[in-house]
């Protein structure tokens, strides 16, 4: 009994916490079943009637739904090419000695100190001259390319763990570098694997500023990009925006919700180590 | 593990023939086998990351409108405006707020939690998971809600106000506080970030180091203080880091909530970049306020490692030992 009452405070802490975090989804999730009249009257109550216009507006958008695909598209695209160019290098760095291994491999850690926003403005110089602006490839490129550090380090550390024994094993039985790279030590390395993944793919679908100064063009925008050009677009109308909002908020829950594991355990990962 | 020396055989290796070249053969391939799987990810990482450093290093010694090649040089003229303006000192002095904020306001609370949260109370499998979902979240998206809760008039925060009989306030307008708002905004996105970091922290300390303490008639307070939070050093220390890097390179959520105002009273050093580089082309200028943003983090960053990292280096966590 004694040890219930004990934890008292420590319930209406957290409950108070969980209510500043909870008001604001609450906000916009009843938000977007009301019409903006009723949103300022009632701003925080059940909706009443019920409105599902906003929602089924914004669902019935080719704009919507073209933002996903491009927010989707480019985060499949980076995290692929992150992942891969990541994995083969860190294979480099965890299971070969050559002359130059320590610099390298420092030169990328040091990366991991350059903030993105730093780079942005002679990014788009660079991406101008190369004829990349509004291209997914403007987007795809950087993002794997400052992604890169963080999954090197991470990978590098699973792939070292991999006794020396099973290497031994597979060039006896005439295993060349990639095939063991290919064959073996990446089928071996899934979890790490998922784990940089969801790194990155959360890393991109959140992306704002790079998409920003890249695409010009409509046809391209991200989510991010999206909801803020709509919000723009529609200032008057907060109910609609809201349910923008929220709508572009579930393929991040969604994921959330599925790889929470890897997600956590990557950024523990990450954390820890960079 | 001695490493890759120990490796047994060469690529491909049959054995019996060539037994004599074989060992000057093995080091010539390893070497050119290992490069060839490094050279992918360092010619994208030297041409997207190394580059654009260089590149603004260069222009900001031009005057450019981005137009042509940079040709117009200037020497440090762009270095010594930067240190008379202004809009950039006030933006050093907003990025400091927020760092101080964040660090007594933000990451306490966040390991507040974390410690709460490490206890069996109910349903702190769902709170830990409430908790972290604001993080998912584009800044983006999250800025948006944000504008809309803090907006003037309809805006949800006021409408609470103004219901408990409490006066509207200006969230985003009001220059002598509008940082304190962002700083909510920040909080809210953040501290689940932390808080998830400190509990992995917590969840690495064994048990029996707690109720020793407490055998030995350490209360609550004291089984914090001289257990818990030395042993969470490490992820502590971290986790500030991450933090003020963060902020230093604070973009999406000021641009959207307040676009750096009113008046620049919660313009960051990335808003100035992007005002001068893409809003008035004014590309050396701009390229200036990167070049400052990067010796910023590099002196953090690297005076941190030196200062506050190392003791962790050499002790804790030997993962990072061997690399630094």
């Amino acid at each position: 009994m004694i040890a219930r009452f004990r934890t008292v405070p420590i319930h209406v802490i957290v409950w108070v916490a969980a209510v500043f975090i909870v008001v604001p989804f609450v906000y916009g999730l009843f938000g977007g079943f009301k019409t903006t009249a009723q949103l300022s009257e009632n701003p925080l109550g059940l909706p009443s009637p019920w409105v599902t216009e906003n929602y089924t507006d914004v669902i019935a958008t080719g704009a919507f739904w073209r933002q996903l695909l491009n927010s989707l598209f480019i985060a499949v695209a980076t995290t692929v090419l992150v992942v891969f160019l990541s994995a083969m290098a860190a294979f480099a760095f965890a299971r070969f000695a050559f002359r130059g291994r320590e610099f390298l491999f420092t030169l990328f850690a040091i990366g991991l100190m350059f903030p993105f926003a730093v780079a942005i403005l002679p990014l788009f110089i660079l991406l101008r001259t190369f004829g990349l602006l509004d291209n997914p490839l403007g987007v795809i490129l950087p993002q794997a390319a400052f992604g890169l550090p963080l999954t090197i380090i991470i990978l590098r550390t699973f792939f070292r763990s991999i006794p020396n024994e099973v290497e031994e094993a597979a060039t006896l039985d005439g295993c060349t570098p990639f095939g063991f790279f290919w064959r073996v030590l990446l089928p071996m390395a899934r979890p790490a694997l998922a784990t940089v993944s969801v790194l990155a793919i959360v890393a991109s679908w959140n992306n704002f500023f790079l998409p920003l100064v890249v695409f010009n063009d409509p046809n391209l925008w991200t989510l991010p990009l999206g909801v803020q050009q709509f919000q723009g677009e529609y200032a008057a109308d907060t109910a609609k925006i809201l349910a923008y909002v929220i709508v572009s908020m579930v393929p991040a829950l969604a994921f959330y919700a599925v790889a929470e594991r890897q997600l956590i355990s990557g950024l523990t990962a990450g954390a820890t180590k960079g | 593990m001695t490493g890759p020396d120990a490796r047994p055989a060469p690529p491909g290796g049959r054995p019996a023939e060539r037994r004599g070249r074989r060992e000057g053969r093995r080091r010539g391939s390893g070497w050119i086998t290992a490069i060839l799987f490094v050279l992918p990810a360092l010619v994208l990482f030297t041409l997207l990351v190394l580059t654009p450093i260089l590149v603004a290093g260069y222009t900001s010694l031009h005057k450019w409108n981005g137009i042509g090649p940079p040709s117009d040089f200037i020497g440090l003229d762009n270095f010594t405006r930067l240190l008379n303006s202004d809009i950039f000192i006030g933006d050093l002095r907003n990025g400091g707020i927020l760092v101080v904020l964040s660090l007594v306001v933000q990451l306490p609370l966040s390991l507040g939690l974390a410690v709460m949260l490490n206890q069996r109370i109910r349903g702190r499998a769902l709170y830990r998971l409430l908790f972290f979902a604001p993080y998912m979240l584009s800044e983006a998206i999250t800025g948006v809600l944000f504008s809309l809760i803090l907006s003037p008039e309809a805006g949800l925060a006021n409408r609470l106000l103004t219901s408990w009989g409490l006066e509207p306030w200006s969230w985003l307008s009001e220059p002598d506080t509008v940082l304190f708002s962002l700083f909510l905004v920040i909080t809210w996105k953040y501290f689940g970030f932390h808080m998830i970091i400190y509990l992995a922290g917590l969840q690495g300390i064994p048990k029996e180091l707690h109720e020793a303490a407490r055998i030995d008639g350490a209360g609550g307070w004291k089984v914090f203080r001289y257990v818990t939070l030395p042993l969470l050093g490490p992820t502590v220390r971290v986790s500030v880091f991450l933090s003020v890097i963060g902020t230093i390179q604070l973009f999406d959520l000021v641009w959207i909530l307040t676009g750096g105002g009113p008046s620049h009273a919660s313009e960051t050093m990335a808003v100035s970049m992007f005002e001068y580089g893409f809003k008035r082309t004014q590309i050396g200028y701009s390229s200036a306020i990167s070049v400052a943003m990067f010796l910023i983090s590099l002196v953090f960053a690297l005076g941190y490692q030196r200062f506050v990292l190392r003791r962790d280096l050499e002790g804790a966590s030997t993962t990072m030992g061997d690399h630094r």
